[in-house]
């Protein structure tokens, strides 16, 4: 017993080493949705190509990701390639264009590339309020039923595609089968 | 000559005090119908923390997010929503992380219960140590048993004798 005791204080030690080991890999500006498992907000918005009015009705039906971008976002232009790359998949990706200028925004579809199936304007930044976006870029997915399953806060790369999203969006499918 | 370049040290540094505290806040010009209703919004702002700068709050932000989320709340506040209905509003949409001071739920049980854990536990150790020792510390001072006495009894009655042996 006497012998146990003097053991202590090692196992404090490893225990408080593995804690803040594991810390070290923690990215502090990782915050989880609260949105997992809610349906996504209801909107009214323009779409950034023709103005034509885009509702939530418009999104819903099949899987897809709902991917929030910005011109004057710096990383968006790293991950736009990449979501050319899944597009040309078949994967079905909305456009959030975040408190953005119109014109800008057009442009930029059209140098770069349009992977998304449609593009909502959200110029104001009202529909980033409901879906407590705080920097872009952000990429949800939702299911055909237009619930979130998924948030991932930064820029998609081959990896990020491959290892997380791929795997959650295919599931998501299979779903939608039966 | 010593003493002007000293003073100007410290002008230097007091105006350069100066201009931080006012590069610091950010500011906009809201219209208040009432006093409480500034008050409430003064208060709100400082409570609640910017989701995209991790350690400021929605006051002292600049940045574009906590510019909208301080627009949000004025027009809440104007609309005539109750503090905990705005409270609530973020929190659905940004989680518990804006709020600086977290509910207590089972994930932070430990972050609000831990410390006052810590300082019993503590409290409780060292009672435990303290008495321990005092209690064997009192039993070498009990003296002998009554069997060991009369054993010494007889011992000192006879030692005399034996000595004259």
């Amino acid at each position: 017993m006497k012998r146990l005791i003097l053991l202590l204080p090692l196992a404090l030690f490893l225990a408080i080493a593995v804690v803040l080991y594991r810390g070290m890999f923690l990215d502090p500006s990782e915050l989880p949705s609260a949105l997992i498992d809610k349906p996504f907000p209801a909107f009214s918005l323009p779409s950034v190509q023709d103005g034509k009015t885009i509702t939530l009705a418009d999104i819903k039906g099949k899987p897809a990701l709902v991917n929030v971008w910005a011109t004057w976002c710096i990383s968006c232009r790293v991950e736009h390639p990449v979501l050319n790359k899944i597009a040309k998949l078949g994967v079905n990706i909305y456009g959030v264009n975040y408190k953005d200028d119109n014109a800008e925004a057009q442009k930029w579809l059209k140098e770069f590339h349009n992977p998304y199936q449609l593009n909502i304007s959200d110029a104001k930044g009202s529909l980033g309020v409901d879906l407590g976006v705080y920097g872009a870029p952000e990429t949800f997915l939702i299911d055909k039923d237009g619930i979130i399953r998924h948030k991932f806060v930064g820029v998609i790369d081959d990896n990020v595609w491959r290892d997380q999203l791929a795997p959650l969006y295919q599931a998501m499918i299979d779903e939608a089968k039966p | 000559m010593k003493h002007l370049t000293w003073r100007r040290v410290c002008a230097a540094l007091l105006l350069g005090l100066a201009l931080v505290s006012t590069a610091h806040a950010a500011i906009d010009t809201y219209e208040f119908k009432t006093e409480a209703e500034r008050e409430r919004y003064r208060h709100l702002t400082e409570e609640l923390r910017c989701p995209k700068c991790q350690n400021q709050n929605i006051a002292d932000s600049n940045a574009p997010i906590a510019l909208d989320l301080r627009a949000e709340i004025y027009k809440k506040i104007e609309g005539g929503e109750s503090d905990q209905q705005i409270i609530d509003y973020l929190v659905a949409r940004y989680g518990n992380f804006v709020l600086y001071k977290p509910p207590v739920t089972a994930r932070t049980l430990v972050l609000w219960y831990g410390p006052a854990a810590l300082l019993i536990g503590g409290f409780v150790l060292l009672a435990v140590i303290v008495l321990g020792k005092r209690r064997r510390k009192a039993e070498r001072y009990e003296g002998l048993s009554t069997d060991e006495q009369q054993r010494l009894a007889a011992v000192l009655n006879q030692a005399p004798l034996d000595k004259k042996d």
